[in-house]
């Protein structure tokens, strides 16, 4: 997935706890009913299962478990790019609304269910927020309505997972000059201006940031 | 296209990925990207990178309403619309899908206009924070030597041009910055066909080009 970095870095990723202990931040629910509540929701297998199920059977059941579930992060992600409440509320809606139209280009082998969502949240804010068009890569030719390979599926949610592991470990530092560059909709002059931080320093940071990153993929 | 040597940076491919691009560059990105597969899998990561933060950032609740809301949307048949369907049978034009969809159509609907020593280019339509426009220099025809302001990108589509720097054929993209002064020629074995995108007007180095920058806008 990622190349290169230096091999004589320690591995980041081996000694970190599992995926679904990561916190959540900022929900409304009471602290104790989580880990429960948690534990049953992040499951990325259960969601590529929810998103047949909308493929072949229009199953709102399922798209109700995804909705639940991801529809707060892209309104969240919307807002921190700069949409009010009520726009963010809508273009989510709109999000949500695009991934049952499109579920059957949704391939396991490609992306995370998260991964997908995350990338017609973003190309919907383009959209809506800064009101341009957005260029998409030409589509690679498959063959004629191919089941992705078993195998490729569960290598692509392994590495998702590692990936989400590995960027819990992040430093703090690190951590926020990437989530500033991703969400922030601020390019790395305007990270400057926010943080007053040298432009040299963002990035070296978001350098260090993609290194570890590479680093935990190997 | 598997020959390509010059590549997008990471920190292109980031912004691309988190969708805080001008438009012009996303479409030179975009179409580069199609052009290249090392590119295509390295945006993948930066597009999971995205996707692994969304899941384990903040969420913000939704409206009570808002999955009755999206299942109204999704059966209203609104959204639907805006999805469009894949275009462009790959390896059969010149210009990458998304190209084409700036264009209108393959090389043969590109609005050339002269200027000068045979050199033609076709500016397209994006918003006004950079410009992208297609350059058609003739077999051996140098553009004029020029440095930049902000930040170049020239992605070669057709043909090959040599520069202080290198040589660049089909599918490489060549990243110019103020630090760059020069003067690419197309080769001598065909014409030469780029997309160029920049946040800057070129800065000429001879009194003639100069002059003539506004009325051009290049």
């Amino acid at each position: 997935m990622f190349n290169v970095v230096d091999p004589s870095e320690p591995n980041v990723a081996s000694y970190l706890p599992a995926l679904h202990v990561r916190k959540e931040v900022k929900t409304e629910l009471p602290v104790k009913a989580q880990p429960v509540a948690m534990k049953k929701k992040y499951d990325p297998g259960a969601w590529i299962t929810e998103m047949s199920l909308i493929r072949d059977h229009k199953d709102q059941s399922a798209f109700a478990e995804l909705f639940q579930y991801f529809a707060p992060r892209v309104k969240a992600f919307l807002m921190r790019s700069g949409a009010d409440a009520t726009l963010a509320e809508e273009c989510t809606q709109e999000v949500m609304a695009t991934l049952w139209h499109k579920a059957h280009l949704f391939d396991p082998s490609r992306a995370s269910v998260a991964t997908w969502i995350f990338t017609i949240a973003r190309n919907r804010k383009i959209d809506a927020l800064r009101k341009q068009r957005r260029p998409e890569p030409e589509d690679l030719e498959w063959g004629p309505e191919q089941e992705p390979d078993q195998e490729d599926v569960l290598s692509l949610q392994q590495e998702s997972e590692q990936l989400g592991r590995a960027i819990a470990a992040l430093p703090a530092k690190q951590r926020e000059l990437i989530e500033k560059a991703y969400f922030g909709d601020l390019s790395h002059s305007e990270i400057a201006e926010q943080t007053g931080l040298p432009l040299g320093t963002i990035k070296s940071r978001i350098r260090l940031a993609l290194d570890r990153l590479r680093h935990a993929m190997k | 296209m598997s020959n390509v040597k010059h590549h997008l940076t990471d920190s292109l491919l980031m912004a691309y990925s988190a969708g805080t691009l001008p438009e012009a560059f996303n479409l030179i990105v975009a179409a580069h990207v199609s052009m290249c597969d090392e590119c295509r899998a390295r945006l993948a990561s930066f597009d999971s990178v995205g996707g692994a933060l969304m899941e384990d950032t903040q969420t913000v609740p939704m409206a009570e309403s808002s999955f009755a809301e999206t299942m109204r949307l999704i059966n209203s048949g609104a959204v639907s619309d805006m999805i469009k369907p894949a275009t462009a049978e790959r390896g059969k034009s010149v210009l990458p899908a998304p190209l084409q969809e700036y264009v209108g159509g393959d090389l043969d609907k590109v609005k050339w206009r002269s200027i000068g020593m045979g050199v033609r280019q076709a500016i397209l339509p994006t918003s006004r924070q950079a410009s992208a426009r297609l350059l058609y220099i003739p077999a051996g025809t140098a553009v004029p030597d020029h440095g930049h302001r902000g930040m170049e990108l020239t992605l070669v589509l057709q043909g090959a041009f040599v520069d202080e720097t290198d040589r660049f054929g089909p599918g490489d993209i060549e990243i110019a910055d103020e630090s760059l002064n020069h003067t690419p020629i197309a080769d001598i074995g065909a014409d030469c066909i780029c997309l160029a995108a920049t946040d800057a007007r070129l800065r000429f180095n001879k009194l003639i080009p100069r002059i003539a920058q506004p009325f051009f806008r290049i």
